[in-house]
């Protein structure tokens, strides 16, 4: 598998990972910022958008940046300073963790983790401490609501996600997210591998239900309750101002671009085309070129799911609370628990 | 090549690995601090995130273990889901900013003779089932391994506690149920 000609020292590997993580997450969140934020939001409201920072506003995310950069770092009198500006730093830092696991190519991955998938879910559930702790610390009580009730949705929702995946590592028979590529990249449908087996297809309610999980995990719209505007203000980030407001913001489209990195690897085949497309049998045999396919591919199926996850925030009015807990409890954990028990049936019946 | 010495130079002749018990030993420091801040804080959700650090720490130990795995549960179980519910249920009833003057009860002296004595049993526990062992570098565990482990020979053991949460639970909804 190592066929580079130049032996790269460890420091040297060590930082290209670190360069490449931060690519993998800043990338996506600028591109789903301008792209679905600025202008595709625009024109669903028949308007233009951002038009006067270079072409088409495509420099106004940048300028936007320089502005909340220069901004004064103000925590209000009353709030728990230490823990106030450390908290967008947790929420930051759980997304840069969420990257580390996912493969973007037959070598172009960060790391090889043999539980990867339950790494991800794990890493992703600590940002809800970041969270928490923001609405406290500001010492304000619009965002100590936010704050609760973000932790209150976050906790309803991860367990629908958890249970959703499960169907996945059950039919691909492995938590490794390289090997979860793999086993959908090889996999036949009734003995035609044209299009290798996508899980798309054989879990599409565990998709279904992945992705709702994910809207409600980012806290976009129909379930962004704990920063609903018009009775909480902005709820936890309501005192963040300049670049730890910003820190939140792009925490959340950053973790919307990685969560649909990592949902493209569980039920769309992820950086692989069918290997048998290239007469490939297995990850060995894999062409190098895929090293740069790979992201493109990663990238493309990436902005298709966040595509999905705009429109919706777009469209659909705002859940109340108790629908939304209802709608966690009551029917999504039945159906992905009824989910799991028929994945397995089928997977000891073929 | 590079990393071939290097990796010479860290694992020693008998297949110890240093730089594996320099890690062990910075975090160790890190977690006793932690935990000590946790008991003299003077503010409960502080104390509170002391305890998700030496958490944490013990996630990182069981990762330096090569049990992944567990790992990856403490990290899921303790701060995503055990401390999550800790600082929901400080902010829903008492948590002020700042120092806070009546945290410690009357009885607080009575936990050092506790702390001591299980620090004792399990000093005690670890020398005599381990002893002199060297434990040499393994890799990881596979986490195919666990499962086969405890769908296998252990299977009910796994049954009879999943039946302690089934009643925690059930006991649990009828405590919170009004009618």
């Amino acid at each position: 598998m190592y066929s580079l000609a130049i032996e790269i020292p460890y420091w040297g590997q060590s930082l290209l990972r670190v360069l490449g993580g931060l690519v993998a997450v800043l990338l996506p969140a600028g591109t789903i910022v301008y792209v679905f934020l600025f202008k595709m939001m625009s024109f669903m409201q028949s308007r233009l958008g951002p038009m006067e920072a270079g072409p088409y506003g495509s420099l106004q995310l940048i300028a936007e940046v320089g502005k909340w950069l220069q901004k004064e770092d103000i925590a209000p009198e009353k709030a728990d300073v230490r823990i106030f500006k450390m908290a967008p730093i947790i929420v930051l830092l759980s997304t840069f963790l969420l990257v580390v696991v996912v493969p973007f190519g037959p070598d172009a991955y960060f790391t090889d983790f043999s539980v990867g998938i339950f790494y991800a879910l794990a890493v992703g559930s600590v940002s809800v401490i970041g969270i928490l702790v923001a609405g406290w610390a500001s010492a304000n009580k619009y965002s100590l609501l936010g704050g609760l009730r973000a932790a209150g949705q976050l906790i309803a929702y991860e367990l629908p996600m958890v249970l959703a995946v499960v169907g996945v590592v059950i039919q691909a028979g492995s938590m490794n997210l390289q090997d979860i590529v793999v086993a959908q990249n090889t996999g036949q449908i009734f003995g035609w591998g044209g299009l290798g087996n996508p899980y798309v297809i054989t879990q599409f309610v565990g998709f279904v239900i992945f992705m709702i999980a994910v809207q409600a995990e980012l806290t976009q719209a129909p379930f962004d309750m704990p920063i609903a505007e018009s009775e909480l203000v902005s709820g936890y980030m309501t005192e963040y101002s300049g670049f730890r407001f910003l820190m939140f913001f792009i925490g959340e489209f950053a973790t919307a671009g990685v969560f649909a990195f990592i949902a493209s690897v569980l039920f769309l085949g992820g950086w692989g085309v069918p290997f048998g497309w290239f007469g490939w049998e297995s990850l060995d045999q894999v062409s190098n070129w895929m090293n740069i396919g790979g992201p493109l591919i990663m990238f493309t199926k990436m902005m298709v799911l966040t595509f999905i996850i705009m429109w919706v925030r777009f469209s659909y009015p705002r859940f109340r609370e108790d629908q939304l807990q209802r709608f966690a409890w009551k029917v999504l954990i039945p159906v992905s628990l009824a989910n799991i028990v028929v994945t397995a049936i089928l997977k000891v019946a073929f | 090549m590079t990393t071939s010495i290097t990796g010479a130079m860290l694992l020693a002749a008998d297949g110890i690995n240093i730089a594996m018990n320099v890690g062990f030993g910075i975090i160790a420091a890190i977690m006793v601090f932690a935990a000590l801040s946790v008991v003299t804080t003077r503010n409960v959700v502080h104390g509170a995130l002391w305890l998700v650090v030496v958490l944490g720490g013990v996630a990182a130990q069981y990762l330096l273990a090569g049990a992944e795995f567990v790992a990856i549960s403490q990290v899921l179980v303790y701060i995503g889901a055990v401390m999550v519910l800790f600082l929901f249920g400080i902010m829903l009833t008492r948590a002020k900013i700042g120092a806070d003057t009546d945290l410690n009860n009357s009885s607080w002296g009575l936990g050092i003779p506790v702390a001591l004595l299980m620090l004792g049993v399990l000093v005690w526990a670890v020398i005599d089932a381990f002893g002199d062992t060297v434990i040499t570098d393994r890799g990881p565990t596979p986490t195919v391994e666990i499962s086969d482990a405890f769908l296998g020979p252990y299977l009910l053991p796994f049954l009879a506690i999943s039946f302690v949460l089934l009643a925690a639970a059930v006991g649990a909804i009828v405590i919170a149920r009004k009618d």
